[in-house]
């Protein structure tokens, strides 16, 4: 076993060297703290991607580096500045989004191109040519919700409950509750929360009930969704759940009793059931590899770095060039390309770093993510 | 009746701030420090209930049971190790010393438990006694939490008033270097302090995740912070203090954000609490006790 392993890893250095070295792709996310499940995923995903494409030993090869940032912005920078230092070519970004609009101020100000998997902010990308999104920005969220609802009729009267000390949620909420009632979506009731009293929801849930919500918009992380719908249970109360690409990850909880999230709608890129032998390839190795379904944002990771594989082959780019020559190809490459991955078909960007490419609605059924349509 | 609704999911949350109130007052009152890592033992009381009761399905009552000799253990070696050095240094110093334990702590948890946040298994189940036609529900955490509360409340009292044990506590609050002169070991006394407080937080623990389900190494640090300014609110050190200032502070907070604003509840609680350090800056119940000089 060890000889295989040792002639393997001759193998791949052989390569490696025969093939020049390979681009140093970096990018942090919260691997430690309340977010990790994010930043793991999505550094799980990118790391399938480089092992596949390294293992076609082609023109381009990868090195990947995650440093951890906790979700917290100080540390944000402080990651991107060691993976400077390390010598990064092209950069993945943060994972989140308060911490992504840190470091994307970096990436602008040291010319070295960015292409977040999931920090879905605005101001991530606004005012900045070489930081660019794979996930939907905030604002497309929150209009295409509503648009969903409306188009399939879930519900008249809508409850928001939104969590005012993050850019995530209210930059979702901001354009759901402008873009309701144009699509004759009525917003009952809209309450908030924060993260010093994210625990107690009776309040929020109460107004929803009594002001007659019959769909309630929760554009926010799993972990308080969790909480509300415990809540809203121990209450009596059933609406039509609505969530956003951040209520992914709520049924990998440890202990979370499946049945509470069951009818949960969400919107997000990424089925894991679809049949396309592309996406059943990664959902397998991800599976092998990391014993787990994998979410969103594990499909963003994977889909970046193809993303990039994609770029730096069109451009011919070859690893010695410096970080700026690069950030220039990437940007020509970016905004001009088209892209087929598994968050979606015909992905292009705009020339602020915006991605389009069509959400996928999905629902909670006995415990696992089925496709809407 | 949506107004009880309201005042009964107040009393549900203040009861789960006073039952942490608890241990913060019993261990200012006695030792004089506060300590910050209170919230965090309270993070590892759950944590150990929840292994217990989920993994080795272990009866709910007996892992609160474990989960208290653990938190116990866990306060006497944290007092002997951060707090027991730093006796005689100023109080600013063993303050910080305890922010760095509660730091220490939430970072160990991360290490061990991984930061994914686990749902917890309710200790006695998710039901709700039905009044007025189930107009109003009253849970069964709730009702417990309060019950709790209450015998934990007037057990520390009579502990304190009574035993000999509470009187040597009451003598080292009052002047350690005088109790020391009259025979009573302080440190043996301060430790034994840790400990019960610590052990109450195993409770407050078990009943805080089993009212809000989940367990994150950081969920013991806001209901923490929250508490101690129930504490505040009641008169710190003052044990019936503690428990009125919780179910206060669980009301104004769900009473500001039903009738005022839920984006400004917080500040409503704060500006309650403000106003009445005003009025009376030892808090609703404490004593004020005027510095010889």
């Amino acid at each position: 076993m060890k000889k295989i392993l040792t002639c393997t890893l001759l193998i791949l250095a052989m390569t490696s060297c025969a093939f020049g070295a390979a681009f140093k792709i970096g990018g942090t996310g919260p691997l430690t703290g309340g977010a990790a499940i994010y930043g793991n995923a999505a550094k799980n995903g990118a790391e399938i991607a480089v092992e596949e494409i390294n293992a076609l030993a082609g023109d381009v090869t990868f090195e990947l580096r995650y440093e951890d940032d906790t979700h917290d912005a100080e540390k944000a920078v402080n990651a991107y500045n060691a993976l400077k230092d390390w010598g990064m070519q092209v950069s993945l970004g943060s994972v989140t989004s308060k911490p992504a609009e840190a470091t994307a101020a970096e990436n602008f100000a040291d010319r070295i191109f960015a292409l977040t998997p999931s920090a879905s902010s605005a101001a991530v990308t606004e005012g900045k040519d070489n930081v660019f999104q794979m996930c939907f920005v905030d604002p497309n969220q929150g209009s295409a919700s509503a648009q969903y609802i409306a188009e399939k009729g879930f519900a008249k009267k809508i409850a928001v409950i939104w969590k005012n000390d993050d850019v995530y949620s209210k930059g979702i909420r901001d354009t759901f509750v402008e873009k309701a009632p144009e699509l004759g979506l009525e917003v009952v009731s809209e309450t908030t929360f924060a993260d010093g009293n994210d625990n107690d929801f009776s309040v929020q849930l109460t107004e929803a009930q009594t002001n007659g919500a019959e769909l309630v918009f929760l554009p926010m992380y799993y972990q308080p969704a969790s909480l509300i719908l415990a809540q809203a249970q121990a209450m009596g109360y059933a609406p039509k759940w609505f969530g956003v690409d951040g209520m992914d990850g709520i049924l990998t909880m440890e202990g979370f009793d499946k049945a509470l999230a069951e009818g949960v709608m969400l919107l997000t890129p990424f089925n894991a059931d679809a049949k396309d032998e592309k996406t059943q390839n990664f959902v397998k190795k991800y599976q092998e590899k990391f014993g787990e379904v994998p979410n969103q944002f594990a499909a963003d990771g994977y889909d970046c770095v193809y993303a990039y594989y994609q770029a730096l082959t069109q451009a011919k780019a070859s690893a010695d060039e410096d970080a700026e020559a690069l950030c220039g190809k990437m940007i020509e490459q970016f905004t001009t390309m088209t892209f087929n991955g598994v968050t979606g078909e015909n992905v292009k960007w705009a020339a602020n770093g915006e991605v389009t490419k069509d959400p996928k609605g999905m629902v909670i059924k006995d415990g696992a993510y089925v496709g809407l349509d | 009746m949506i107004f009880l609704n309201y005042f009964i999911s107040g009393i549900s949350l203040g009861s789960i701030y006073a039952i942490i109130a608890l241990g913060y007052t019993m261990v200012y009152g006695i030792a004089k420090m506060l300590n910050f890592a209170h919230g965090d033992v309270i993070m590892v009381g759950a944590y150990v209930c929840f292994y217990a009761v989920s993994r080795y399905e272990l009866n709910p009552f007996l892992g609160v049971v474990l989960a208290m000799i653990v938190c116990t253990f866990l306060g006497i070696i944290v007092e002997r190790l951060a707090y027991k050095p730093l006796r005689q240094a100023p109080s600013l110093a063993v303050l910080i010393t305890a922010i760095g334990m509660s730091y220490f702590l939430q970072n160990t948890a991360l290490l061990l438990w991984s930061s994914n946040p686990k749902v917890f298994p309710s200790i006695i189940g998710r039901g709700a006694f039905k009044l007025f036609d189930g107009k109003l529900s009253v849970s069964h955490i709730t009702a417990l939490t309060i019950t709790a509360c209450i015998v934990i409340m007037i057990i520390l009292s009579l502990f304190i008033s009574k035993t000999r044990l509470g009187k040597a506590m009451r003598a080292c609050s009052e002047d350690k270097g005088a109790a020391q002169l009259m025979g009573i070991n302080v440190n043996a006394t301060i430790s034994m302090t840790f400990a019960i407080g610590s052990g109450l937080a195993a409770i407050a623990g078990a009943l805080l995740c089993s009212a809000y389900p989940t367990l994150m190494p950081t969920t013991g640090a806001l209901p923490g912070i929250k508490a101690f300014t129930a504490a505040v609110f009641g008169g710190i050190g003052s044990i019936p203090g503690a428990f009125l200032g919780g179910l206060m502070l669980g009301v104004i907070e769900i009473f500001a954000k039903a009738y005022i604003s839920s984006q400004l509840s917080d500040a409503v609680v704060f500006a309650v609490l403000i106003i009445v350090l005003l009025v009376k800056p030892a808090g609703l119940l404490g004593k004020s006790i005027q510095e010889k000089v």
